[in-house]
Protein backbone atom coordinates (compact mmCIF):
# COMPACT_ATOMS: atom_id res chain seq x y z
CA UNK A 1 0.00 0.00 0.00
CA UNK A 2 1.19 3.44 -0.91
CA UNK A 3 1.80 5.19 2.41
CA UNK A 4 2.36 8.51 0.70
CA UNK A 5 -1.19 8.76 -0.62
CA UNK A 6 -2.59 7.90 2.83
CA UNK A 7 -0.60 10.75 4.30
CA UNK A 8 -1.88 13.05 1.54
CA UNK A 9 -5.45 12.03 2.32
CA UNK A 10 -4.96 12.89 5.98
CA UNK A 11 -3.23 16.19 5.27
CA UNK A 12 -5.99 17.30 2.92
CA UNK A 13 -9.05 16.10 4.83
CA UNK A 14 -8.03 16.77 8.46
CA UNK A 15 -7.92 20.60 8.15
CA UNK A 16 -11.33 20.53 6.46
CA UNK A 17 -12.69 18.65 9.48
CA UNK A 18 -12.00 21.72 11.63
CA UNK A 19 -14.06 23.99 9.39
CA UNK A 20 -16.89 21.53 8.68
CA UNK A 21 -19.59 23.61 10.37
CA UNK A 22 -22.85 21.74 10.10
CA UNK A 23 -21.04 18.64 8.84
CA UNK A 24 -19.97 17.99 5.28
CA UNK A 25 -22.26 20.67 3.83
CA UNK A 26 -19.72 23.44 4.39
CA UNK A 27 -16.70 21.71 2.82
CA UNK A 28 -17.91 20.54 -0.60
CA UNK A 29 -16.18 23.41 -2.41
CA UNK A 30 -12.66 22.81 -1.01
CA UNK A 31 -13.10 19.03 -1.16
CA UNK A 32 -13.94 19.23 -4.84
CA UNK A 33 -11.03 21.56 -5.53
CA UNK A 34 -8.50 19.38 -3.70
CA UNK A 35 -9.63 15.91 -4.76
CA UNK A 36 -10.72 16.61 -8.35
CA UNK A 37 -8.69 19.59 -9.60
CA UNK A 38 -5.44 19.12 -7.70
CA UNK A 39 -4.98 15.50 -6.63
CA UNK A 40 -7.06 13.85 -9.40
CA UNK A 41 -8.22 11.13 -7.01
CA UNK A 42 -11.69 11.23 -8.59
CA UNK A 43 -13.11 12.71 -11.78
CA UNK A 44 -15.75 15.43 -11.63
CA UNK A 45 -18.33 12.81 -12.58
CA UNK A 46 -17.24 10.41 -9.83
CA UNK A 47 -17.27 13.25 -7.30
CA UNK A 48 -20.89 13.99 -8.17
CA UNK A 49 -21.88 10.30 -8.14
CA UNK A 50 -20.28 9.76 -4.74
CA UNK A 51 -21.93 12.91 -3.41
CA UNK A 52 -25.30 11.51 -4.51
CA UNK A 53 -24.51 8.13 -2.95
CA UNK A 54 -23.44 9.75 0.33
CA UNK A 55 -26.77 11.55 0.48
CA UNK A 56 -28.81 8.40 -0.15
CA UNK A 57 -26.82 6.28 2.31
CA UNK A 58 -27.78 6.09 5.97
CA UNK A 59 -25.40 7.96 8.21
CA UNK A 60 -23.90 11.42 8.27
CA UNK A 61 -23.03 13.10 4.97
CA UNK A 62 -19.45 13.36 6.19
CA UNK A 63 -18.96 9.75 5.15
CA UNK A 64 -18.65 11.23 1.68
CA UNK A 65 -14.98 11.58 2.66
CA UNK A 66 -14.89 7.82 3.21
CA UNK A 67 -16.11 7.23 -0.35
CA UNK A 68 -13.51 9.59 -1.78
CA UNK A 69 -10.83 7.87 0.32
CA UNK A 70 -11.88 4.52 -1.10
CA UNK A 71 -11.59 5.81 -4.67
CA UNK A 72 -8.16 7.25 -3.91
CA UNK A 73 -6.60 4.31 -2.08
CA UNK A 74 -9.03 1.45 -1.46
CA UNK A 75 -9.93 0.22 2.03
CA UNK A 76 -6.93 1.86 3.71
CA UNK A 77 -7.87 5.12 2.00
CA UNK A 78 -11.46 4.84 3.23
CA UNK A 79 -10.29 4.26 6.80
CA UNK A 80 -7.77 7.09 6.64
CA UNK A 81 -10.30 9.54 5.20
CA UNK A 82 -12.82 8.63 7.92
CA UNK A 83 -10.26 9.20 10.66
CA UNK A 84 -9.22 12.48 9.06
CA UNK A 85 -12.78 13.81 8.78
CA UNK A 86 -13.76 12.81 12.34
CA UNK A 87 -10.68 13.01 14.52
CA UNK A 88 -9.94 16.77 14.52
CA UNK A 89 -13.52 18.02 15.02
CA UNK A 90 -14.22 15.29 17.60
CA UNK A 91 -11.05 16.15 19.51
CA UNK A 92 -12.17 19.77 19.55
CA UNK A 93 -15.60 18.88 20.95
CA UNK A 94 -13.92 16.73 23.57
CA UNK A 95 -11.47 19.47 24.51
CA UNK A 96 -14.20 22.08 24.88
CA UNK A 97 -16.94 19.85 26.35
CA UNK A 98 -16.29 20.24 30.07
CA UNK A 99 -15.60 23.97 29.99
CA UNK A 100 -18.67 24.48 27.85
CA UNK A 101 -21.01 22.65 30.18
CA UNK A 102 -19.55 24.27 33.30
CA UNK A 103 -20.19 27.79 32.03
CA UNK A 104 -23.58 27.15 30.49
CA UNK A 105 -25.82 29.85 29.11
CA UNK A 106 -23.06 32.43 28.93
CA UNK A 107 -22.87 35.34 26.55
CA UNK A 108 -20.04 33.73 24.60
CA UNK A 109 -22.19 30.67 23.88
CA UNK A 110 -24.65 32.92 22.10
CA UNK A 111 -21.89 34.89 20.38
CA UNK A 112 -20.21 31.74 19.06
CA UNK A 113 -23.52 30.31 17.89
CA UNK A 114 -24.71 33.49 16.18
CA UNK A 115 -21.27 34.31 14.84
CA UNK A 116 -20.48 30.97 13.28
CA UNK A 117 -23.93 30.37 11.79
CA UNK A 118 -23.59 32.87 8.90
CA UNK A 119 -20.12 31.49 8.19
CA UNK A 120 -21.61 28.01 7.85
CA UNK A 121 -24.34 29.33 5.53
CA UNK A 122 -21.80 31.07 3.29
CA UNK A 123 -19.73 27.91 3.05
CA UNK A 124 -22.84 25.87 2.31
CA UNK A 125 -23.78 28.15 -0.59
CA UNK A 126 -20.22 27.85 -1.91
CA UNK A 127 -20.70 24.07 -1.87
CA UNK A 128 -24.05 24.32 -3.63
CA UNK A 129 -22.55 26.36 -6.45
CA UNK A 130 -19.56 24.03 -6.77
CA UNK A 131 -21.79 20.95 -6.96
CA UNK A 132 -24.27 22.63 -9.30
CA UNK A 133 -21.43 23.47 -11.67
CA UNK A 134 -20.45 19.79 -11.77
CA UNK A 135 -24.05 18.71 -12.35
CA UNK A 136 -24.98 21.20 -15.03
CA UNK A 137 -24.23 19.42 -18.28
CA UNK A 138 -27.63 20.63 -19.45
CA UNK A 139 -30.61 22.63 -18.22
CA UNK A 140 -32.34 19.62 -16.64
CA UNK A 141 -30.18 19.23 -13.46
CA UNK A 142 -30.40 22.98 -12.78
CA UNK A 143 -34.16 22.81 -13.14
CA UNK A 144 -34.27 19.90 -10.68
CA UNK A 145 -32.08 21.71 -8.15
CA UNK A 146 -34.32 24.79 -8.19
CA UNK A 147 -37.54 22.77 -8.27
CA UNK A 148 -36.52 20.64 -5.27
CA UNK A 149 -35.37 23.66 -3.25
CA UNK A 150 -38.62 25.48 -4.05
CA UNK A 151 -40.87 22.49 -3.40
CA UNK A 152 -39.22 21.76 -0.05
CA UNK A 153 -39.76 25.32 1.09
CA UNK A 154 -43.35 25.17 -0.08
CA UNK A 155 -44.09 21.71 1.41
CA UNK A 156 -41.59 21.24 4.25
CA UNK A 157 -43.33 18.15 5.59
CA UNK A 158 -42.75 15.99 2.51
CA UNK A 159 -40.11 13.32 3.12
CA UNK A 160 -36.81 14.07 1.32
CA UNK A 161 -36.67 10.58 -0.17
CA UNK A 162 -39.50 11.51 -2.58
CA UNK A 163 -37.34 14.26 -4.02
CA UNK A 164 -34.38 11.94 -4.48
CA UNK A 165 -36.55 9.35 -6.22
CA UNK A 166 -38.26 12.06 -8.27
CA UNK A 167 -34.95 13.51 -9.44
CA UNK A 168 -33.68 10.05 -10.36
CA UNK A 169 -36.90 9.22 -12.24
CA UNK A 170 -36.89 12.46 -14.23
CA UNK A 171 -33.29 12.02 -15.34
CA UNK A 172 -33.72 8.34 -16.11
CA UNK A 173 -36.81 9.00 -18.25
CA UNK A 174 -35.04 11.87 -20.01
CA UNK A 175 -32.16 9.51 -20.75
CA UNK A 176 -34.49 6.79 -22.08
CA UNK A 177 -36.35 9.33 -24.19
CA UNK A 178 -33.01 10.43 -25.59
CA UNK A 179 -33.28 14.02 -24.42
CA UNK B 1 -18.67 15.97 39.05
CA UNK B 2 -18.68 12.28 40.00
CA UNK B 3 -21.35 10.19 38.40
CA UNK B 4 -23.68 8.43 40.82
CA UNK B 5 -23.34 5.11 38.94
CA UNK B 6 -20.81 4.35 36.25
CA UNK B 7 -22.53 3.57 32.98
CA UNK B 8 -20.79 0.57 31.40
CA UNK B 9 -19.02 1.27 28.10
CA UNK B 10 -20.86 -1.66 26.55
CA UNK B 11 -24.19 0.03 27.31
CA UNK B 12 -22.94 3.28 25.77
CA UNK B 13 -21.86 1.34 22.73
CA UNK B 14 -25.21 -0.42 22.39
CA UNK B 15 -27.30 2.76 22.61
CA UNK B 16 -25.24 4.75 20.13
CA UNK B 17 -24.82 1.82 17.77
CA UNK B 18 -28.61 1.58 17.52
CA UNK B 19 -28.97 5.29 16.88
CA UNK B 20 -26.28 4.98 14.20
CA UNK B 21 -28.12 2.16 12.47
CA UNK B 22 -31.20 4.28 11.98
CA UNK B 23 -29.35 7.49 11.21
CA UNK B 24 -31.09 8.30 7.98
CA UNK B 25 -31.73 11.93 7.20
CA UNK B 26 -30.72 13.53 10.49
CA UNK B 27 -32.81 14.61 13.46
CA UNK B 28 -30.65 12.45 15.69
CA UNK B 29 -29.91 14.85 18.53
CA UNK B 30 -33.52 14.70 19.82
CA UNK B 31 -33.28 10.94 19.61
CA UNK B 32 -30.08 10.88 21.66
CA UNK B 33 -31.85 13.11 24.20
CA UNK B 34 -34.77 10.71 24.42
CA UNK B 35 -32.55 7.67 24.92
CA UNK B 36 -30.00 9.17 27.28
CA UNK B 37 -32.17 11.48 29.39
CA UNK B 38 -35.68 10.08 29.26
CA UNK B 39 -35.29 6.34 28.72
CA UNK B 40 -31.97 5.40 30.34
CA UNK B 41 -31.81 8.39 32.74
CA UNK B 42 -28.02 8.52 32.45
CA UNK B 43 -28.00 12.31 32.51
CA UNK B 44 -30.23 15.11 33.76
CA UNK B 45 -31.90 17.41 31.28
CA UNK B 46 -29.81 20.29 32.65
CA UNK B 47 -26.57 18.44 31.96
CA UNK B 48 -27.65 17.43 28.47
CA UNK B 49 -28.89 20.79 27.16
CA UNK B 50 -25.51 22.56 26.86
CA UNK B 51 -24.41 19.62 24.70
CA UNK B 52 -27.00 20.50 22.05
CA UNK B 53 -25.59 23.98 21.56
CA UNK B 54 -22.03 22.68 21.74
CA UNK B 55 -22.60 20.03 19.09
CA UNK B 56 -24.13 22.58 16.74
CA UNK B 57 -21.50 25.25 17.25
CA UNK B 58 -18.48 22.99 16.85
CA UNK B 59 -17.36 21.82 13.43
CA UNK B 60 -18.32 18.28 12.53
CA UNK B 61 -21.61 16.43 12.42
CA UNK B 62 -23.95 17.58 15.20
CA UNK B 63 -25.19 14.08 16.02
CA UNK B 64 -21.70 12.59 16.44
CA UNK B 65 -20.59 15.70 18.32
CA UNK B 66 -23.52 15.19 20.66
CA UNK B 67 -22.56 11.53 21.10
CA UNK B 68 -19.02 12.59 22.04
CA UNK B 69 -20.37 15.09 24.58
CA UNK B 70 -22.62 12.51 26.21
CA UNK B 71 -19.88 9.86 26.22
CA UNK B 72 -17.47 12.32 27.79
CA UNK B 73 -19.91 13.38 30.50
CA UNK B 74 -20.64 9.75 31.36
CA UNK B 75 -17.21 8.14 31.20
CA UNK B 76 -14.59 10.67 30.11
CA UNK B 77 -12.30 9.91 27.18
CA UNK B 78 -13.14 6.20 26.89
CA UNK B 79 -16.84 7.05 26.93
CA UNK B 80 -16.46 9.71 24.23
CA UNK B 81 -14.47 7.37 21.99
CA UNK B 82 -16.93 4.52 22.54
CA UNK B 83 -19.92 6.71 21.68
CA UNK B 84 -18.25 8.07 18.53
CA UNK B 85 -17.19 4.66 17.23
CA UNK B 86 -20.57 3.14 18.11
CA UNK B 87 -22.39 5.89 16.26
CA UNK B 88 -20.28 5.37 13.13
CA UNK B 89 -20.04 1.58 13.03
CA UNK B 90 -23.13 0.89 10.93
CA UNK B 91 -22.86 3.95 8.63
CA UNK B 92 -19.17 3.19 8.00
CA UNK B 93 -19.93 -0.38 6.96
CA UNK B 94 -22.70 0.99 4.71
CA UNK B 95 -20.23 3.43 3.17
CA UNK B 96 -17.75 0.62 2.47
CA UNK B 97 -20.53 -1.38 0.84
CA UNK B 98 -21.56 1.60 -1.27
CA UNK B 99 -17.97 2.34 -2.29
CA UNK B 100 -17.51 -1.29 -3.28
CA UNK B 101 -20.79 -1.40 -5.17
CA UNK B 102 -20.06 1.84 -7.02
CA UNK B 103 -17.64 0.30 -9.52
CA UNK B 104 -20.19 -2.40 -10.26
CA UNK B 105 -23.07 0.05 -10.56
CA UNK B 106 -21.14 2.09 -13.12
CA UNK B 107 -21.56 -0.83 -15.54
CA UNK B 108 -25.36 -0.50 -15.49
CA UNK B 109 -26.82 1.36 -18.43
CA UNK B 110 -28.33 4.65 -17.44
CA UNK B 111 -26.74 4.60 -13.95
CA UNK B 112 -24.79 7.83 -14.32
CA UNK B 113 -27.70 9.55 -16.07
CA UNK B 114 -29.96 8.56 -13.18
CA UNK B 115 -27.43 9.49 -10.49
CA UNK B 116 -27.21 13.01 -11.83
CA UNK B 117 -30.91 13.33 -10.99
CA UNK B 118 -30.27 12.10 -7.44
CA UNK B 119 -27.34 14.48 -7.12
CA UNK B 120 -29.39 17.40 -8.43
CA UNK B 121 -32.20 16.65 -5.97
CA UNK B 122 -29.66 16.41 -3.13
CA UNK B 123 -28.12 19.73 -4.19
CA UNK B 124 -31.62 21.25 -4.16
CA UNK B 125 -32.12 19.96 -0.61
CA UNK B 126 -28.79 21.46 0.40
CA UNK B 127 -29.79 24.79 -1.14
CA UNK B 128 -33.04 24.78 0.78
CA UNK B 129 -31.20 24.01 4.04
CA UNK B 130 -28.90 26.95 3.35
CA UNK B 131 -31.76 29.33 2.61
CA UNK B 132 -33.64 28.30 5.77
CA UNK B 133 -30.51 28.62 7.91
CA UNK B 134 -29.67 31.99 6.41
CA UNK B 135 -33.22 33.24 7.01
CA UNK B 136 -33.08 32.15 10.64
CA UNK B 137 -29.67 33.62 11.41
CA UNK B 138 -29.68 36.87 9.50
CA UNK B 139 -31.34 39.41 11.71
CA UNK B 140 -29.64 42.48 10.39
CA UNK B 141 -27.06 43.41 7.80
CA UNK B 142 -23.95 42.06 9.53
CA UNK B 143 -24.66 38.33 9.18
CA UNK B 144 -25.84 38.82 5.58
CA UNK B 145 -22.53 40.45 4.70
CA UNK B 146 -20.63 37.62 6.43
CA UNK B 147 -22.58 35.05 4.36
CA UNK B 148 -21.85 36.94 1.14
CA UNK B 149 -18.14 37.43 1.82
CA UNK B 150 -17.67 33.79 2.85
CA UNK B 151 -19.55 32.57 -0.20
CA UNK B 152 -17.54 34.72 -2.63
CA UNK B 153 -14.19 33.90 -0.98
CA UNK B 154 -14.65 30.12 -0.99
CA UNK B 155 -17.20 29.50 -3.75
CA UNK B 156 -16.19 32.05 -6.38
CA UNK B 157 -12.59 33.09 -5.72
CA UNK B 158 -11.78 29.58 -4.43
CA UNK B 159 -9.57 30.89 -1.67
CA UNK B 160 -8.33 28.24 0.79
CA UNK B 161 -11.05 27.64 3.35
CA UNK B 162 -8.97 27.44 6.54
CA UNK B 163 -7.48 30.96 6.34
CA UNK B 164 -10.86 32.33 5.23
CA UNK B 165 -12.55 30.86 8.30
CA UNK B 166 -9.65 31.90 10.53
CA UNK B 167 -10.10 35.53 9.45
CA UNK B 168 -13.87 35.86 8.99
CA UNK B 169 -14.78 33.62 11.95
CA UNK B 170 -13.41 35.84 14.74
CA UNK B 171 -14.83 38.97 13.08
CA UNK B 172 -18.26 37.39 12.84
CA UNK B 173 -18.16 36.13 16.43
CA UNK B 174 -17.04 39.56 17.63
CA UNK B 175 -19.97 41.17 15.82
CA UNK B 176 -22.32 38.64 17.39
CA UNK B 177 -20.77 39.27 20.81
CA UNK B 178 -21.73 42.94 20.63
CA UNK B 179 -25.34 42.00 19.96
CA UNK B 180 -25.51 39.10 22.41
CA UNK B 181 -27.40 39.69 25.66
CA UNK B 182 -25.53 39.77 28.95
CA UNK B 183 -24.77 36.40 30.51
CA UNK B 184 -27.66 34.60 32.10
CA UNK B 185 -27.06 31.80 34.60
CA UNK B 186 -29.27 29.29 32.73
CA UNK B 187 -30.38 29.13 29.10
CA UNK B 188 -34.06 30.04 28.74
CA UNK B 189 -36.36 27.06 28.51
CA UNK B 190 -37.76 28.34 25.22
CA UNK B 191 -35.06 29.51 22.79
CA UNK B 192 -37.61 31.44 20.74
CA UNK B 193 -38.58 33.59 23.73
CA UNK B 194 -36.98 36.73 22.28
CA UNK B 195 -38.08 36.13 18.68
Amino acid sequence: MNIEILIRIFLIVAPLSLVSFGGASSIYAPLQHQTVDIEHWVTAREFLDLFAISRVMPGPGSLFATLIGWQAAGLAGAIMASIAIYLPSSALVFAVGHVWSRYRGRRWHTALQNGLAPLGSGLLFAGVVTLARLASDGPLPIAIILAVAGLMMWKPRLHPVYFLIGGAAVCFLAHVAGL
Amino acid sequence: MEQPARVPLTSIYRVFFEIGVFSFGGGLVPWIYREVVEMKKWMSKEDFLPGIALSQVMPGVSSTNCAIYVGQMLRGAPGALTALIAMLTAPFICALGAAWAYKWLLGLTGFQETMIGVAAAAIGMLLRTGIEAARMTTKGVGPAIIIAITFVAVGVLRLPIVPVVAIIGPISVALAWRNAPESTPEPPAKPEADA
